[in-house]
């Protein structure tokens, strides 16, 4: 068969054999012989340039990147590595995924030049249009906008596509007009980032690192998948295979599914319904308390609201406290024992107990949550029960503790671009965007968390949606966001900035083309047990019409005659030159600009951090910033704020008419206690090794060796027919989507598990069946009740053969 | 002759592919081609008993594959035109593309699922251990790549200190050719011709 598909390289290597012949031949004059006069100079072999860059998506990994380049193509993408590196060496190590960027960079799918939206919203349909009219539609109707609507009509959703030191031009940009509605909360830790600072307080409160758990005697670790969530060599999932061969604590996973961190080591395996954490804790606390486990001096001394005797004032005889909770004497006056947990989680009683008698005999104790708890209908409280699990015992602010919030990151020194002040006051959780689009003027802060303002004063008009997908794709129930988003009478403009057209830009009305940070200089600084420093030039010039977002924005800014404001005179490099000296003032340890950059990357040690040492050692001195500076089992302020709220009935406990100020188990509302006999199966969704969320998502060298799967039981597939590698639809009230089956036992009997991130592939205009298997149309849009975040693991549905 | 072997560490292992997709990027290998795979092999049930609580049996392993440059390559045995030769120097199997003739023997003969027949270039194609790498004092890609330092290759003296020779499922016994794998096996791998431990993601590695 011809070789008809004759890639770049292939070619490269052909001209790379003449070049050696030119070689051999001793002479230029002896290759002029065979082929002519210059050929054989003009097919020579390119010099190989080699370029530092870093990943920029989602993922606190952001490896190292180190770009071989010829003829201005990358040929093939390296990273931070050495041939005889030690298990001990630290070296930023790109992924699968970071490994197939030279694909996504070439990829015919790559967006080149500026377009417009020629078909409905969500069609995808799009014609070239030049640089110029695409800047003057995007500024005009810009302008538009704030004339009729104001500043709080113009929103800059959640997006998560683009990570370094510069990533927020438009921001700037905005900002320089007048500004636009803010956001709070992520889509990745909504509940905990809510909870947290009620308990620990806002500061001060970070976890511990995994190098910590080394000490430790026992590590019990909540709904997480460190190697899965992030996955370099020198982020979590380097940390935990660490950690997992040097510690010599005894390792509990806690997980609805086998997930890839605890494959080899099924020992460490303890299956759980998912949602149902809390529940867990609160029987192992029953077990604690009735054997004189719990370290009452801790809770005494360092803790409100474990019992009466801390209760805050105004509550107090009223059995509000945890203990009373617990042992039944306040609240739903149930008992929360072992055998009440073992019901609600499917850990057998035996099981609870033995866990429980482990926790309140071993010490140091290393609690430690992912953040699959919290992204749930209930994840405030259980992430918050998790936190609680950890202080019962006293095992917080000690050498090899936690206090059961997710392990500490640590990263150099860095200084981001200034976006400016906003002088729009008003914010909504980023989770409401759609709501707020749709009936934003009925969004207030006892109905929808709005911050700021009472109630918003208009809707959403205008989105300039930069290198996000989650309009759509990684927002909640997308066919009724496809609803509100192709009605062009309420969001009446959405500018869209990619690389490739994601789902969610083809609801944008004009596109522009994007570069990735590695066709541009930039600098991002992160880590985890160790930190790092990445400083990327560009590894090509631009291909086609593609322009850096900091370009675009000064396109736009000099439309709006607002250039000198945001540029102030600098280039993009510039700025990040100047921001890294800033840098450099608070850290002496930093490099000159130039070592940096000739470096690429500069690896930063840091001592294992011991979460809330300082306020152990002397809480006094050290208060924590919460009410009462002390850790708070009961949130009076909890109450204060969300006093007056609209509440629905199951957003909190049977018979109590605010939400819980304690870390109780509540039942999901679409969870193993409420499955339907229509939809019998819950449904949790879990991070890919193929994707971040939807980054990847597009490309066949991924797809190929990481089929998008709904993981099911051998139980629940035999009843419905389905065998490993079976096409089957799931679907619950909100949609369907259409996937491989994976049969197994991984996973527990009675939920079904689907990677988040798929790309959404379904005719919007016609049967909207998703056959692309993204699990966000089959998610609700209603918000977890105290943060208003996304409940996206907290799904009923069932599964059949398609 | 200096035998060379890849050493696998399937206590760090988590099945990530980044091995597998550096091969393919530097190697610039096509879709349905990739000279390293990885292989879940899970065995055991979950079950729910009548109270509704689990219990599990349930253990799984990945186990990260490319050719093992065997002493007794069976590809090398079946190969009509002698393209499929193992090295003098340093013992690594590779495909003479000029002489190969895409007949597949190899394909059928490999027990590793190893080489496999390019229809587009019309020949043979395999790990070669990134021979021109290790000319450089670099190791393969592969190798490199891993985030979790699973993956190691050197002299197999070298080698043979960091595990056993591979006999663990779904690999055939090491008698039957001799794989300069060596593998630090993990607690839940079972031994070879465990008829139970079959792999459980063929999809992904056909």
């Amino acid at each position: 068969m011809p070789d008809t598909n004759l890639s770049r390289r292939t070619f490269l290597k052909t001209s790379g054999a003449l070049g050696a012949l030119a070689a051999a031949g001793g002479s230029v004059a002896a290759a002029d012989a065979l082929f002519g006069s210059g050929v054989a100079a003009a097919v020579a072999e390119p010099e190989e340039k080699i370029t530092w860059g870093h990943c920029a998506i989602n993922c606190p990994g952001r490896c190292a990147l180190k770009f071989h380049v010829r003829d201005d193509e990358v040929v093939w993408v390296d990273t931070c590595t050495s041939p005889n590196a030690d298990f001990d060496d630290p070296q930023p190590r790109a992924c699968l995924r970071g490994r197939s960027y030279r694909r996504w960079l070439a990829s015919p799918d790559r967006l080149n030049y500026p377009m417009k939206r020629v078909g409905k919203r969500g069609e995808g349909k799009f014609e070239q249009i030049s640089w110029d009219e695409a800047i003057e539609l995007a500024t005009s109707k810009l302008k538009e906008v704030i004339e009729k609507y104001g500043n709080e009509a113009v929103y800059v959703p959640y997006a998560t596509g683009v990570s370094a030191t510069t990533s927020r031009p438009f921001n700037r940009l905005l900002n320089l007009v007048g500004g636009y509605l803010n956001f709070y909360n992520s889509y990745s830790t909504a509940q905990i980032s809510c909870i947290t600072p009620y308990m620990y307080g806002s500061k001060n409160a970070g976890g511990s690192s995994f190098k910590t758990a080394e000490d430790a005697k026992l590590v019990l670790i909540f709904g997480s998948s460190p190697t899965e969530t992030r996955q370099g060599g020198l982020t979590t999932h380097y940390d935990w295979v660490h950690l997992r061969e040097r510690t010599g604590a005894k390792i509990y996973m806690i997980d609805y599914r086998m997930n890839d961190s605890i494959v080899g080591h099924s020992d460490q395996w303890l299956p759980i319904n998912p949602g149902t954490d809390a529940a867990l804790v609160a029987g192992i606390a029953h077990y604690l308390i009735e054997h004189d486990l719990v370290d009452l001096d801790f809770l005494h001394t360092y803790c409100v609201g474990y019992d009466e005797e801390t209760m805050p004032e105004a509550y107090q005889g009223k059995n509000l406290s945890y203990y009373a909770y617990i042992m039944g004497e306040g609240y739903d006056k149930v008992a929360k024992t072992p055998e009440w947990a073992s019901k609600i989680t499917g850990i057998p009683v035996e099981r609870i107990k033995d866990l429980a008698e482990e926790i309140g005999t071993t010490k140091p104790l290393y609690v430690n949550q992912g953040w699959g708890p919290q992204r749930r209908s209930n994840g405030e409280w259980s992430a918050w029960a998790i936190m609680a699990l950890p202080c019962l015992v006293g095992q917080v602010g000690l050498p090899g503790t936690n206090n059961g919030t997710r392990e500490d990151r640590t990263s150099p020194a860095s200084v981001s671009m200034a976006a400016g002040a906003n002088p729009v006051k008003a914010s909504i959780p980023c989770f409401l965007f759609t709501d707020a689009i749709d009936h934003g003027t009925e969004m207030t802060s006892k109905n929808a968390g709005v911050k700021g303002v009472d109630k918003l004063p208009v809707n959403i008009k205008y989105m300039i949606n930069y290198a996000g997908n989650c309009l759509t794709n990684q927002h909640s129930d997308i066919n009724k966001a496809h609803d509100v988003l192709a009605d062009e009478s309420k969001c009446e403009f959405i500018l869209g900035i990619d690389t490739v057209l994601c789902d969610s830009l083809k609801y944008a009305d004009v596109i522009l083309p994007d570069l990735f940070r590695f066709e541009q200089t930039s600098q991002i600084s992160t880590g985890s047990d160790t930190g790092y420093l990445i400083t990327g030039t560009a590894c090509t010039s631009p291909k086609f019409e593609r322009k850096s977002a900091y370009e675009m924005a000064t396109l736009m800014a000099e439309k709006l005659g607002v250039a000198e404001g945001f540029t102030e005179g600098k280039t993009e490099e510039q700025r990040i030159k100047e921001q890294y000296e800033q840098a450099r003032a608070k850290s002496s340890k930093l490099p000159t600009w130039d070592e940096v950059v000739e470096m690429g990357v500069y690896i930063e040690e840091h001592a294992p951090v011991v979460s809330m040492a300082k306020f152990r050692e002397d809480p006094v001195a050290n208060a924590l910033t919460t009410p009462s500076g002390k850790i708070e089992i009961f949130s009076e302020k909890l109450l204060e704020f969300t006093d007056g709220w609209e509440l629905e009935a199951d957003d909190t406990l049977p018979g109590l008419d605010t939400l819980p100020a304690i870390p109780v188990y509540l039942p999901e509302w679409y969870g193993v206690e409420t499955t339907t006999d229509e939809y019998p199966l819950l449904l949790s969704g879990f991070h890919y090794r193929g994707r971040i969320h939807s980054s990847w998502g597009f490309m066949p060298e991924l797809k190929e060796v990481n089929p998008q799967e709904v993981w099911i039981n051998p139980l629940d597939a035999e009843p419905r027919g389905i065998v490993q590698g079976d096409t089957v639809r799931v679907r619950n009230e909100f949609g369907e989507i259409e996937l491989l089956a994976k049969v197994t036992p991984r996973i527990v009997p009675g939920t079904v598990g689907v990677s988040q991130g798929a790309w959404h592939e379904a005719d919007m205009y016609g049967d909207r069946l998703d056959k692309g298997g993204s699990i966000n149309t089959l998610t609700t849009q209603r918000p977890s009740p105290l943060s208003k975040g996304n409940p996206q693991h907290t799904n009923i549905c069932d599964v059949a053969k398609a | 002759m200096t035998q060379y072997a890849f050493s696998f560490d399937g206590t760090r292992c988590t099945g990530c592919k980044t091995c597998e997709m550096a091969c393919k990027d530097y190697k610039d290998l096509d879709l349905g081609v990739a000279h390293r795979k990885v292989y879940e092999v899970t065995t055991g049930e979950t079950k729910r008993d009548d109270k509704g609580c689990f219990t599990t049996t349930c253990a799984s392993y990945p186990l990260s594959l490319s050719c093992n440059h065997c002493d007794d390559p069976t590809c090398v045995r079946v190969c009509p035109t002698g393209a499929m030769h193992k090295d003098a120097e340093t013992g690594l199997v590779a495909v003479d593309a000029g002489k190969c003739v895409g007949c597949g023997y190899c394909h059928m003969a490999c027990p590793y699922n190893a080489p496999k027949v390019n229809r587009e270039k019309g020949h043979s194609v395999k790990c070669d251990g990134c021979a021109e790498r290790l000319v450089s004092g670099e190791q393969p890609v592969c190798v490199e790549a891993c985030p979790a330092r699973a993956l190691d290759f050197g002299p197999v003296d070298e080698m043979r200190k960091k595990g056993e020779r591979a006999a663990i499922a779904p690999l055939p016994e090491p008698s039957y050719t001799q794989p300069n794998l060596y593998v630090k096996a993990s607690a839940d791998a079972k031994p070879a011709g465990d008829a139970a431990a079959k792999v459980s993601n063929p999809l992904e590695v056909m």
